[in-house]
């Protein structure tokens, strides 16, 4: 590698290789006029290529952004789900939870810095389009006028100014748009990797309404006491007199009379109770 | 002059701070050439400012060519190997 770099600046490397690029545009066609039209149509394409840069970052953008508020929202069950346990005189769930709720937030962290990331390459990207919207405008307007006078000897230095000018802008806005590309496909690898957690359940599990451990202690404690309540006011109800018991007996009857509704009617007799 | 800095756009440079840049360029170059990433960061950064500083913007509408081409802020010395190659990172 060391063999390659000659001891000359490297500002003015740089800018050789981008004139050399845009000579080859120039050379490629033997009508200056057709280099005109072949460098606009070029610079169409790259227009379109860069405004679809930018959407793809904004995409991703938003895609983090919809990963944090879920993050945020399981963080705040946590929060809700720890004073829940702390009420019932349970620490030791309390901390179960507020543990989870900060590894949290290290993935939280990290999709912040992402979305910072991303939020400056789109603002980047979005000036950098219309930097080029604005040469490409410019170029069309020369385009027509040196067109126009196509045959003066001025014109053949004007196109290579026009062209080398408005092919470093492509050249400049093509490498940024390739490395908000690349940027943007590491991300969304990563945000795969994130969405793949929640949906195997390793986040989700926290707090997910079928595999929420804590929850689940916490109901388990909250049904508790009901089951016992009401086990109690059965109990009383039955001891209660025979008036009692023997509309529950009438009830029961008709239900059982009723036949095809018996079983839905059932369970909310005994809930209603 | 016009310098661009990759990223940002051009920038219009009195001729009469050619030297002063030129010394942060031979440092910039020597890291690169280096390999050495600790020397090459704040050589970029400093030749950067010192452009941003001295330099104001080019007309929205100008198609002129720049005399000196920098890279972007984040690069590192790779990407600008890279960008030193006749087919390295610049598109077309």
């Amino acid at each position: 590698m060391k063999g390659m770099v000659a001891p000359m600046s490297v500002m003015k490397r740089v800018s050789l290789i981008f004139r050399a690029k845009a000579n080859k545009t120039l050379d490629r066609m033997e009508d200056p006029r057709e280099t005109l039209d072949y460098s606009y149509t070029r610079q169409l394409e790259m227009l379109t290529q860069v405004r679809r840069g930018v959407a793809d970052v904004a995409t991703s953008r938003k895609r983090v952004e919809l990963q944090m508020n879920s993050l945020r929202q399981q963080q705040t069950k946590l929060e809700g789900q720890a004073k829940q346990a702390l009420g019932a005189g349970r620490e030791d769930l309390a901390r179960e939870a507020l543990g989870r709720k900060a590894a949290l937030q290290g993935q939280l962290e990290d999709l912040t810095t992402q979305y910072s990331s991303l939020q400056a390459d789109e603002e980047k990207l979005t000036m950098a389009s219309q930097r080029l919207q604005q040469k490409v405008e410019a170029f069309r307007t020369q385009k027509e006028t040196i067109k126009a006078t196509y045959t003066a000897a001025e014109a053949q230095s004007r196109i290579g100014e026009a062209v080398s000018g408005i092919s470093e802008e492509m050249g400049d806005v093509g490498m940024a748009v390739q490395r908000a590309q690349d940027k943007t496909a590491q991300m969304q690898a990563r945000a795969g990797a994130i969405d793949e957690l929640m949906a195997s359940g390793a986040l989700e599990d926290v707090t997910g309404p079928p595999r929420d451990d804590i929850q689940a202690e916490l109901d388990r404690m909250r049904t508790g006491p009901d089951v016992d309540l009401e086990l109690e006011r059965l109990k009383n109800e039955i001891g209660g007199g025979p008036a009692k018991q023997i509309e529950g007996g009438a009830n029961s009857g008709a239900a059982g009379a009723a036949g095809q509704g018996s079983a839905a009617e059932q369970p909310q007799a005994g809930e209603g109770s | 002059m016009i310098v661009r800095i990759l990223g940002e756009g051009q920038l219009e440079v009195a001729d009469s701070a050619t030297d002063a840049l030129n010394a942060l360029d031979a440092t910039l170059e020597k890291a690169v050439s280096a390999g050495d990433e600790a020397a090459f960061r704040p050589a970029l950064t400093a030749l950067l400012d010192r452009v941003r500083s001295l330099g104001t913007p080019v007309a929205a509408d100008s198609l002129a060519p720049s005399d000196f081409i920098l890279p972007y802020a984040d690069a590192d010395i790779e990407d600008v190997r890279q960008m030193l190659k006749e087919d390295g990172l610049i598109p077309g």
